[in-house]
């Protein structure tokens, strides 16, 4: 067992226990706090941020910079050889040589899968277009269970972009390792849950349920994970202006809900979450972005096979 | 009124691919990748009439005996396709084709956005059955699910 060199390019990559051991030394790097470790100081890290990234690339940053291990890399594909017309191949052929591992997000679906059979060094996927985003769903289940002391039995709802937000499907897979008492998919019928991601759910047995609004579901739930709906999916502007009402996350809404219900994002967050929310018991997404390092971390150990 | 018949004389060895769907035996040589450049002699015959499917092409190649992962991915196209392999002009072995469980290169990706439809990589496609009945395949980059009736279209060209 073990994640030593392994490719994470799904969630599903992991086992339930891979998760578990990973979460056991994400505790044991927040519990020392902003220590500095020299466990990974003879290795490199490549950064391969083909799209847009604050959170992923500079918590993968902070983490290996923490453990002792340099980053190399680029932020958006402009400044590079591949502006120029260099395929994702060569781009990938060229790090794996320079670095111990890759870090890639793409914003085509498969790119990272593709590197990982490109690279003889382990690829970890930061996000591939709308499918995948392994690492974020480790920070969204450690954040669940360090508030819940588990991610068994508790009633959970993704809301808001199901379809394109990959954060989303990401966790939906994520919870089919574990056993969430139900799952509701709450979405504008237009951004409903894709049918590979149900059927991974089917198949794993995970109880579920499609909803229109949050309202409906509210007094039940113990976590609301929220993506943002993106305007630029909706080809009439009056149609979003509709919907995003249902979506959005306000004070009076939680207030409906039971003790200890938690609000999980992903970040970056626009405008779907009321601000005053931000600073009530409910929020629990920075918190969730902060535990992005830690969890990173772990990973990075883990994958490099390092004892913590 | 006499009936007219069209003849295509027996072969002596090689494959003869029965029931193939009306219309579709130049699919067929096009999944099998034959494209008459290769000698062999090869009939085609098409919308001939048959008493199972009313009417029916039939592909005869001497000298070449297809072997089974190459006749399983008629099943794409033609699932009612019979496969004869003939010698001494006899048939020694008859089977059916079946769909197998990964299929490589012969489909192109629907989803756009799918990076093995990115014209810089040179990614070959593979996709893997997840449901035989009905016939549902996925893409194993993006994971895209594509329904048995819609094969045809993604047939790479």
């Amino acid at each position: 067992m073990g994640l030593k060199g392994r490719d994470v390019v799904s969630i599903l990559d992991l086992t339930r226990g891979e998760l578990e051991a990973l979460f056991e030394t994400a505790d044991k790097f927040d519990r020392r706090g902003r220590a500095r470790y020299r466990l990974l100081e003879d290795k490199v890290l490549a950064l391969a941020f083909f799209e847009p990234s604050t959170r992923t690339r500079l918590s993968f940053e902070t983490a290996m910079k923490r453990l002792g291990g340099e980053t190399i890399g680029f932020a958006g594909a402009e400044a590079t050889s591949v502006a120029k017309g260099e395929s994702l191949t060569d781009t990938i052929r060229m790090l794996d040589s320079y670095a111990d591992a890759i870090v890639l997000r793409h914003r085509y679906e498969g790119a990272a899968k593709l590197a990982a059979e490109v690279a003889e060094n382990p690829v970890i996927n930061g996000g591939d277009g709308r499918q995948h985003h392994p690492t974020q769903s480790m920070i969204d289940l450690y954040t669940i269970r360090r508030l819940f002391g588990t991610i068994d039995g508790l009633n959970i709802a993704l809301a808001g972009d199901l379809r394109y937000a990959r954060t989303a499907a990401s966790l939906a897979l994520a919870l089919t390792l574990f056993r969430p008492r139900h799952l509701y998919l709450v979405s504008p019928p237009q951004l409903t849950m894709r049918p590979e991601v149900l059927r991974v759910l089917d198949e794993a047995g995970v109880r579920y349920s499609v909803h229109g609004s949050l309202d409906d579901v509210v007094e039940e739930l113990d976590v609301i994970y929220v993506t943002r709906i993106q305007k630029e999916r909706f080809p009439d502007p009056m149609e979003y202006e509709k919907v995003r009402g249902s979506y959005r996350i306000t004070l009076d809404l939680l207030k409906k809900g039971r003790k200890g219900l938690k609000v999980l994002h992903p970040l970056p967050k626009v405008d779907e979450i009321e601000l005053a929310v931000d600073h009530s018991e409910y929020a629990a997404y920075f918190q969730q972005a902060a535990w992005g390092v830690p969890v990173r971390m772990a990973l990075l150990t883990h994958i490099f096979g390092v004892e913590v | 009124m006499k009936e007219e018949r069209l003849t295509v004389s027996k072969i002596r060895s090689g494959t003869v691919i029965d029931h193939i769907p009306a219309g579709k035996a130049l699919h067929v040589l096009r999944i099998l990748g034959i494209t008459g450049s290769e000698g062999y002699r090869t009939a085609v015959l098409m919308n001939v009439e048959s008493r199972k499917l009313g009417r029916k092409d039939i592909v005869k190649i001497e000298h070449k005996k297809l072997g089974e992962d190459e006749t399983n991915l008629l099943a794409l196209i033609a699932p009612t396709a019979t496969i004869n392999i003939v010698e001494g002009y006899e048939i020694v072995e008859k089977r059916r084709v079946r769909i197998p469980e990964r299929i490589r290169r012969l489909l192109t990706c629907p989803n756009p956005t799918c990076i093995t439809r990115s014209s810089r990589e040179d990614v070959v496609t593979s996709f893997k059955l997840v449901s035989r009945d009905p016939v549902i395949l996925q893409c194993e980059y993006c994971g895209t699910m594509v329904r048995g009736e819609e094969l045809e279209n993604l047939l790479t060209k």
